[in-house]
């Protein structure tokens, strides 16, 4: 089967104008991926189907990874003058920088037909608060439509184009996304607003309160 | 497989009239389960029936969902072994090394023949235990009630003792290692194994003699529940439910992992996709199996059963991430680890076969009706430990 770099050359040949990075993997493993940008991810997959020589016609494993941003320490060496007219001093300098946050939805692409894969895509969110759009790619493989749905529910990337997206493991009403990395659980799952308590405050405003009962006499 | 150029998925989602509808007559919407005893397990369908014909079918589940990727990342490599056990807890060993050999691809770690032989041995056990307790579960759905399932209830109850001699539990065995595994099989251990295998396909031909051409059995199941090839293979569909179809793929042969090419089986492949053949194929996945147990069995090396370089508690694999995956009972069970140098994974994948199987349920049930929808969710062989995680 053709390399990364290979898959990535054809692919930029076929729609110019196209961001795809081919993401190294250092691992052992050696299963390197695409890195697609989100206009043209659709139909890059489609051709990735469709392709004769690739024919990567199941879509095996889908799944999300959170990336938070993550504080990275370079140490720089400046040269500075020295203000006292003597040579100029090499110090070591401390920068911090952020590395971007953002949410990755990762898929394994294998080929029945050709017996090879995996073939390892990849599309990322702008951020993990207001932008988190990704292309769906049910309408290219119908094994994305349940594990996209359960990358919208745990990681809360919303897929657009997907025909059903929809909690899938939580209940509906649930509010966080619990896969992220910065996800703090409740310290009560069973409390709920019940209308228990309304029903007691307006008890409360119905009735005057009732005179304390009298101490017991010892 | 798609022929090229076909523009989408096959998504069948029948556009369906509204529920009240004064001028055809309403809809009937049933909510079947989470408690329905046909539904194995907590799950629930949302069936939408026009007279006694499903015209939609949601699937809903999550009721037992933990989130068991998370607490995987919460923990060490090895930490989570006796969690993959419950996932689908029919078939522990199997889940044990899907995720063994994916930290082993992670890791860079080879286990010794023995070791290899010994995994072997122990998945087809497991394929086994499952293929006919599917049946006898099937068999009850189909209103046959007991008899086959307490015929291979019988079986699993012997392969499940072997279990507990090597691993000291019968269901949730935690017994693969990286590079290797726990204890060694002992001689007696192989002797009683190899009893038990031989005397399977006599249980089989019983089995069969009671179902194959049972003609109600026939009635019910052939001709329901249709599936293409080219919808099972786009659907992601693997295991039994995709062979069935009629598309030879196990990744036993494909990917051949562990020592399965020196082995002399053969993959049975259907030709209709129905339920029936569902049915045939498990039957014939389990012929097979006990072929490859037999010549396991017979060939088993002597040495040792762990990798020297592996490491059982403070692994800390490279930088990187793999993707290891296996021809499990149900279909390709697969694991995909992220790991940033730490003792836990960064990132903690489970790829459920039953999970994914379950994305053309509705499209084999349209057309049915509610008694064909409970058989052909018992077909498709789900354990809810699995779906939900």
């Amino acid at each position: 089967m053709e390399t990364a770099e290979q898959i990535r050359d054809r692919l930029l040949a076929r729609f110019p104008g196209a961001e795809i990075t081919v993401v190294t993997n250092p691992g052992l493993s050696a299963q390197h991926s695409l890195l697609l940008g989100s206009p043209h991810a659709r139909a890059i997959a489609q051709f990735l189907r469709d392709d004769p020589t690739l024919r990567l016609d199941q879509c095996s494993n889908v799944t999300g990874v959170d990336w938070p941003e993550k504080e990275i320490i370079d140490t720089v060496k400046v040269t500075v003058p020295d203000p006292a007219g003597g040579p100029p001093k090499v110090i070591e300098q401390k920068n911090k920088r952020l590395t971007p946050a953002y949410l990755e939805v990762v898929y394994h692409l294998y080929s029945i037909a050709l017996r090879h894969g995996p073939v390892v895509i990849r599309t990322r969110t702008g951020n993990r608060s207001d932008q988190v759009d990704v292309p769906s790619l049910t309408p290219v493989w119908r094994s994305c439509e349940f594990q996209e749905r359960e990358v919208f529910d745990l990681f809360g990337v919303s897929f657009s184009g997907h025909p059903d997206l929809r909690r899938i493991l939580m209940w509906d009403g649930f509010k966080d996304y619990p896969m992220r990395k910065d996800y703090v659980d409740p310290d009560d799952y069973e409390w709920e607003p019940t209308p228990h308590d309304e029903v007691l405050a307006r008890a409360k405003v119905h009735y005057p309160a009732t005179p304390a009962a009298p101490e017991p006499k010892a | 497989m798609l022929a090229s150029g076909s523009a989408a998925a096959p998504f069948s989602s029948a556009s369906v009239r509204p529920v009240h509808d004064e001028f055809h007559g309403d809809l009937l919407e049933v909510s079947m389960g989470p408690h329905h005893p046909s539904t194995h397990g907590v799950f629930r369908m949302m069936v939408t029936l026009d007279g006694e014909t499903i015209v939609r079918l949601k699937p809903v589940f999550g009721y037992l969902h933990r989130n068991h990727e998370k607490l995987g990342e919460n923990t060490t490599y090895l930490g989570s072994m006796p969690y993959t056990d419950r996932l689908d807890y029919l078939c522990s060993m199997t889940n044990n090394w899907a995720y063994a050999l994916a930290v082993e691809k992670l890791a860079g770690l080879v286990p010794p023949e023995r070791a290899e032989y010994i995994r072997i041995i122990l998945a087809e056990l497991t394929r086994l235990i499952n293929h006919s307790g599917l049946i006898g579960f099937l068999m009850q759905d189909t209103g046959c009630s007991g008899t086959p399932l307490m015929y291979a209830f019988r079986e699993r109850e012997k392969v499940l003792d072997l279990f507990e001699a090597l691993s000291g539990s019968r269901m949730m065995c935690n017994y693969q290692r990286f590079g290797g595994c726990r204890v060694d099989l002992t001689p007696a251990w192989v002797d009683s194994a190899r009893r038990l295998v031989d005397a399977f396909p006599r249980f089989l031909d019983e089995f069969e003699a009671l179902l194959t051409g049972n003609e109600i059995f026939m009635a019910r199941t052939q001709g329901v529940g249709r599936l293409s090839p080219e919808l099972a293979v786009n659907a992601g569909l693997t295991g039994p439910v995709l062979r069935a179809t009629g598309v030879g793929h196990d990744l036993r042969k494909v990917d051949a992992y562990g020592l399965y090419p020196r082995f002399d089986f053969r993959v049975p492949i259907g030709a209709h996709g129905d339920t029936y053949d569902r049915y045939m194929i498990r039957v014939l996945e389990m012929r097979e199996s006990v072929q490859i147990l037999q010549q396991a069995l017979r060939d088993l090396p002597a040495g040792p059963i762990m990798d020297p370089k592996a490491k059982l508690r403070g692994l800390r694999p490279k930088a990187g991430e793999a993707y290891g995956r296996i021809e499990g009972a149900k279909g390709e069970i697969g694991f995909f680890l992220i790991s940033d140098g730490s003792p836990n994974p960064y990132r903690y994948r489970i790829r459920p076969p039953s999970f994914i199987n379950l994305t053309v349920l509705e499209d084999l049930c349209l057309g049915h009706t509610v008694a064909d929808a409970v058989i052909i969710l018992g077909s498709i062989d789900i354990v809810l430990g699995e779906v939900d995680r």
